[in-house]
């Protein structure tokens, strides 16, 4: 029960993430989620999209350094406080969450993508508590 | 008031000056071929015999010496007498690796200081006055070489090595320095410094400083006579050949009087290593003339100076070299640090980086600022800022045990630092240091 997600390391620079993303979109990858994270001089973009074996290989040919990490996707419902039970099963799992950015799509519906220390741990945390997650080809 | 230390020397005629090297030379020369294994061995394969030595003129024939001969020697490769006639021990300033160990008797720690007296002297230095030293005291050459220059003089010696700078402007107030002598970065900062505490160079006695140990420019001399309220000298020197007092400044502050006496000073072509008559830019060569210890015939100090006989206003007739207008080797002074480029490229493949890197060093506020940038490779990529922050923190750790200084680490994409065709451009200095 994972997600593939990439992740692209950007120089904190004028121009490179709009450099990036239409490298991305010049190759025809469909980005669904995205986040950033950055300090003074690189940024990580991190991306979901739906193929992420051909975006990861377009990329590296592009000169780009990235990872693949195995993300979870749980689904999360419009209503106030549902964030706060995910991560209190996650915290009482002791489960070390290390960023965490929201996905929301038409078909899909709205997911929280998290990247923690034990996938597994997580993962059965989450099932017992009946929270939904998703796969890969859910999101797409 | 004395103008000079040692007159005699100071205003010899170029005819007696010439006589005494000539001499000096010879014994200096015997006493190398006699005693150190290493010099001799050079000399032999150059065929050269202390018989064919018979002045200055005859130097050229001598062999140089480098700084990795100084390393492969290390560390009594060169040493020229037994230890138990050694009293002192200085070395360069943190730069693993690259360390030069330099053995003094008291006779050579006498010249030394000689040479130091001189230059505090010219500066108007006497012994009514108070001298503040607040250059590095230990094995660093600057604290011990002022400090014996500074009793010598009779001058009231303050022995406050560096830092602590809050201290250093209360004894200054409180004891009436009159002359300080540091690195003229730290002079900066000291200027900085009482203006923040709301001292007023008026409120101080300074009058003069000597500051070296790392290029400035007349733009800060001008700085530092300013926040200060002093003139600003100059003083040159390396580890290798004593420490500071090798030339100083006199009150013309155009060029540094060279202690000929005691050290020869020849300029050459670099690359050809032929010597270029006075007047030309090129590489300065120092042969000592009385060393017993630690005494260095033809040493490349790798510094591009031109040297000048021309008569100066201070009456001395030592001849002059220009401030160092750059190296003939990529080696930086950072923050009064000897930097070689190829320790940061050492640092960088034993922690598993690319070798491909630019080092870019700046000067903020007076202090110099070193940013080393390093490209990633991908399988070092991970996806937390924690861990990329991580790794850029572990190698500016690793650098400053090798360098002795802290950079900032920068990790940056590969391939994006340029690949010229020819040498690759290291080192981008944006210092303005040579006018």
């Amino acid at each position: 029960m994972s997600v593939k997600q990439i992740s692209v390391f950007i120089e904190n620079k004028k121009g490179k993430l709009a450099e990036a993303t239409r490298f991305i979109a010049d190759h025809n990858i469909n980005l669904r989620a995205l986040s950033i994270a950055d300090t003074q001089d690189f940024g990580i973009l991190r991306i979901i999209c739906d193929d992420p074996k051909n975006a990861q290989a377009a990329l590296n040919e592009g000169g780009y350094i990235t990872t693949v990490t195995d993300v979870l996707a749980a689904a999360i419902s419009d209503t106030p406080g549902s964030l706060a039970t995910i991560l209190e099963v996650l915290s009482d799992a002791d489960v070390v969450v290390e960023y965490t950015y929201a996905f929301n799509s038409s078909k899909a519906g709205a997911y929280m993508i998290f990247r923690v220390d034990d996938n597994q741990v997580a993962a059965a945390a989450l099932a017992g508590a009946g929270i939904a997650m998703a796969n890969q080809e859910d999101l797409f | 008031m004395k103008k000079y230390f040692q007159p005699e020397i100071e205003t010899a005629s170029l005819e007696d000056m010439r006589a005494l090297q000539n001499e000096k030379l010879v014994k200096q020369v015997k006493h190398v071929y006699e005693n150190v294994e290493y010099y001799r061995n050079l000399m032999d394969e150059k065929g050269v015999k202390p018989e064919d030595i018979k002045g200055v003129e005859d130097l050229h024939k001598l062999p140089f010496l480098t700084k990795a001969d100084l390393r492969e020697a290390y560390p009594y490769g060169l040493l020229a007498t037994d230890l138990k006639n050694c009293v002192r021990i200085q070395s360069t300033s943190g730069t693993t690796g690259k360390r030069v160990v330099a053995f003094y008797t008291q006779g050579d720690v006498d010249l030394w200081e000689d040479c130091c007296a001189r230059a505090i002297t010219a500066v108007g230095g006497t012994n009514e006055d108070v001298c503040q030293v607040a250059y590095g005291y230990g094995l660093f050459t600057g604290g011990a070489g002022m400090n014996g220059g500074s009793h010598k003089v009779g001058c009231l010696t303050l022995p406050m090595s560096s830092g602590n700078t809050e201290r250093q402007i209360q004894f200054m107030r409180d004891l009436h320095a009159t002359i300080l002598c540091c690195t003229p970065s730290y002079a900066a900062y000291i200027g900085e410094s009482i203006k923040d505490m709301g001292v007023k160079p008026e409120d101080l006695d300074l009058k003069a400083g000597i500051f070296g140990a790392e290029p400035w420019t007349e733009e800060m001399r001008r700085d530092i006579e300013k926040s200060l309220g002093l003139k600003a000298y100059d003083i040159y020197g390396l580890t290798e050949t004593s420490g500071p007092g090798v030339a100083f400044e006199c009150e013309a502050q155009k060029g540094m009087h060279i202690n000929e006496d005691h050290f020869y000073a020849e300029i050459i072509d670099p690359e050809t290593g032929e010597v270029l008559p006075e007047g030309s830019k090129g590489e300065l060569v120092f042969t000592s003339l009385d060393k017993e210890a630690f005494p260095l015939l033809r040493y490349r100090t790798r510094d591009i100076c031109v040297l000048s006989r021309e008569k100066c206003s201070c009456g001395r007739t030592l001849i002059k070299m220009s401030k160092p207008m750059g190296r003939s080797d990529d080696m930086l002074i950072i923050r009064g640090v000897n930097v070689f480029p190829s320790q940061i490229e050492t640092v960088l493949i034993k922690e598993g980086y690319s070798s491909n890197y630019l080092i870019e060093v700046d000067r903020e506020n007076n202090t110099d600022t070193l940013d080393v940038y390093v490209e990633l490779n991908p399988e070092q990529f991970s996806d937390t800022v924690k861990s990329l922050t991580a790794m850029e923190k572990a190698l500016a750790n690793a650098m400053k045990i090798m360098l002795g200084i802290n950079p900032k680490v920068h990790l940056v994409a590969p391939k994006t630092i340029t690949r010229s065709e020819g040498k690759a451009v290291r080192v981008i200095d944006k210092r303005k240091l040579h006018d």
